[in-house]
């Protein structure tokens, strides 16, 4: 059976990740920001791997804006 | 300036069918004396049947244009009589280098596999190429065999009649009419045929413009394909540098859309850019300019009746990727065996639509590698501009990134999956030569194996017994009878039979698997031998 994708909660300490997110952020500009966001979008998707995570991983995503 | 360009390599002579009555009826006419017209004429001839290829003027293609020709295409072209003297003219590259703004972000060696007579891509202008072409057709007619080029033959109208087409031609001594059993358009992107006839060609266009320079130079830069993104001497855009023979360099420039052409082509705006690429100090000739766009397209179907259309004229891709003349080759390498068993009533008409179906899919597959490689190069957003950005910065330091740069996806060979030519899979042998793929090459004792396998069916035994000759309904099928003990290399075992111990293949004269399975069975290869020949 193929992966699937976890929208459970699953991060170990999340409030800290988030903290090490935004501060990643501190003091880039909005292109510099955009290139970090796209660079490590890439990197977790590599580490991912798997086609049917990610296209999940996309839909899931996409399904978030078109409800905005 | 070489002097190749301005040679008249097959002049314009009066014709006897000029001088006819009532036109004369020809069994193939080909439209185009471009590196396809010429290679389905030699084909053609090679069996025996009739070809005459017309074209608007006498020489070959002005300036490289198609340069570089992949491992499938050669072998083609050694079937065809010419593969092996392109290869001893052309350049053989195995290193290509990124750049990304002005340092290399990584390098990639195409490891070109062992075991194969040719090499994975040659560089070679398209001039050459033609040329070595069209001596193989002189060659081919000295000989006796039934093949024309006729120079300064420009096809006026056509029209459908049928179970055959009448062209109008205009010549230097005016005008005439032939009648084609068949009609061969090979007549390139702008293909005048598929105008006359009024067929699409749809399909998506690419707001970007790019330079192309050919430049003659001593220069050391080795003998790699650099491939620049963002650099300083071009920013914004990307650049190319490739080595061809006779040390004249290729060098393409992406300009962007809103440019003036013909002040970009002016020797006074393209040296200084070419100056800031090469450094000051490289003393270089230019040889030709062009400025080019594309299109990735193609037609709805390749075959109209009594005409087919072949190479650009059926469909366009973007030139990353070398998938344009290498891809026409093909489709000929395809459609000349089918058209042969029709013409000489071997097989049903219906066996041509076989060559849409299969070289469509061919098409589909290379307009999406190039349209995805272009996507890559001339990003069409902020955004995709930004995660293009990353690919490239993350290359340089990680390995993981580095399958994702995009320069082009080099040509290789497509699999006919699906194909109603192919019979099931009965063997539990390699991927690489399931039903539907091109038979890769072996070293034998006495030679390569794809020589042995050319212009006629082949029952291929490995460790197996078989009938050395098969008929069935007019095709005629020759064993080839080979061991794994006849294979120094094991590359026969290692493609053709993997964890096998025995294997029967049918291969069709394009050097395409149709049928596989452990041995030999008569009814249910005579079988594969109808499918493959649209007989079922």
């Amino acid at each position: 059976m193929s992966e699937t994708l976890t929208l459970a909660p699953n991060l170990e300490q999340a409030d800290d990740f988030y903290a090490d997110l935004l501060a990643a952020h501190d003091g880039l500009s909005k292109a510099e920001s955009d290139a970090f966001n796209a660079r490590l979008v890439l990197i977790l998707a590599n580490h991912i791997g798997a086609r049917t995570v990610l296209t999940e991983a996309l839909a899931a995503a996409a399904r978030q804006q078109a409800e905005d | 300036m070489n002097k190749i360009f301005e040679t008249p390599l097959y002049p314009y002579e009066r014709h006897p069918d000029q001088n006819a009555d009532t036109p004369v009826r020809r069994k193939v006419v080909i439209v185009g004396a471009g590196p396809i017209g010429l290679a389905a004429a030699i084909d053609l001839a090679q069996q025996g049947i009739e070809a005459i290829i017309l074209d608007d003027n006498d020489k070959v293609s002005f300036g490289s244009r198609a340069i570089c020709f992949a491992k499938r295409p050669l072998e083609i072209l050694d079937r065809l009589g010419a593969g092996k003297q392109m290869v001893e003219k052309g350049v053989k590259w195995d290193v290509g280098k990124v750049f990304f703004d002005n340092r290399k972000v990584y390098e990639f060696n195409l490891l070109p596999e062992d075991g194969h007579e040719f090499p994975a891509f040659i560089n070679l202008q398209q001039y050459y190429f033609e040329d070595h072409l069209v001596r193989r057709a002189h060659e081919l007619q000295t000989d006796g065999a039934p093949i024309e080029i006729r120079g300064n033959n420009k096809v006026l109208k056509v029209e459908d009649k049928g179970d055959h087409t009448l062209l109008h031609i205009d010549t230097p001594d005016g005008p005439y009419d032939l009648e084609a059993d068949w009609l061969l358009a090979c007549d390139g992107a702008g293909s005048p045929i598929r105008g006359m006839l009024g067929l699409d060609f749809v399909g998506r266009v690419f707001e970007d413009n790019f330079l192309i320079a050919d430049v003659i130079m001593d220069a050391d830069f080795p003998t790699e394909r650099w491939f620049w993104f963002d650099p300083p001497f071009n920013r914004g855009q990307s650049a190319l540098l490739h080595k061809q023979p006779d040390g004249v360099w290729r060098i393409d420039l992406q300009l962007g859309w809103d440019i003036d052409k013909e002040e970009e082509k002016k020797p006074e705006n393209v040296i200084p850019r070419l100056k800031e690429m090469l450094g000051e100090d490289v003393q270089f000739d230019l040889e030709w300019v062009s400025i080019y766009t594309f299109q990735c397209r193609r037609m709805e179907k390749f075959r109209q009746g009594r005409v087919i259309f072949a190479g650009d004229a059926a469909h366009q891709v973007s030139p990353f990727g070398a998938r344009g003349a290498n891809s026409g080759v093909q489709d000929t390498d395809n459609l000349v065996w089918k058209l042969k068993l029709v013409i000489d009533g071997k097989a049903p008409e219906s066996l041509l639509d076989t060559y849409d179906i299969e070289r469509i899919h061919g098409a589909d597959e290379n307009i999406l590698n190039s349209s995805r490689s272009t996507d890559f190069i001339t990003p069409k957003s902020e955004m995709s501009r930004v995660l293009r950005d990353a690919v490239l910065d993350l290359s340089e330091h990680y390995e993981f990134a580095r399958p994702l740069v995009n320069s082009g996806r080099l040509s290789v060979p497509c699999t006919y999956d699906g194909s109603p030519l192919n019979s099931a899979d009965a063997l539990d042998g390699p991927e690489r030569t399931r039903p539907g793929s091109p038979c890769p090459d072996v070293p034998l004792k006495d030679g390569y194996l794809l020589p042995k396998l050319a212009d006629k069916f082949t029952l291929l035994t490995i460790d197996a017994d078989a009938p050395d000759e098969i008929e069935e309904d007019g095709i005629t099928v020759t064993r080839l009878a080979l061991s794994v003990h006849d294979d120094p290399t094991r590359f026969l075992k290692e493609r053709y039979l993997g964890d096998a111990t025995s294997g029967v293949y049918l291969i069709r004269p394009d050097q395409h698997v149709a049928a596989r399975r452990p041995s030999f069975d008569e009814k249910l290869f005579r079988a594969a031998i109808r499918r493959a020949t649209g007989k079922e």
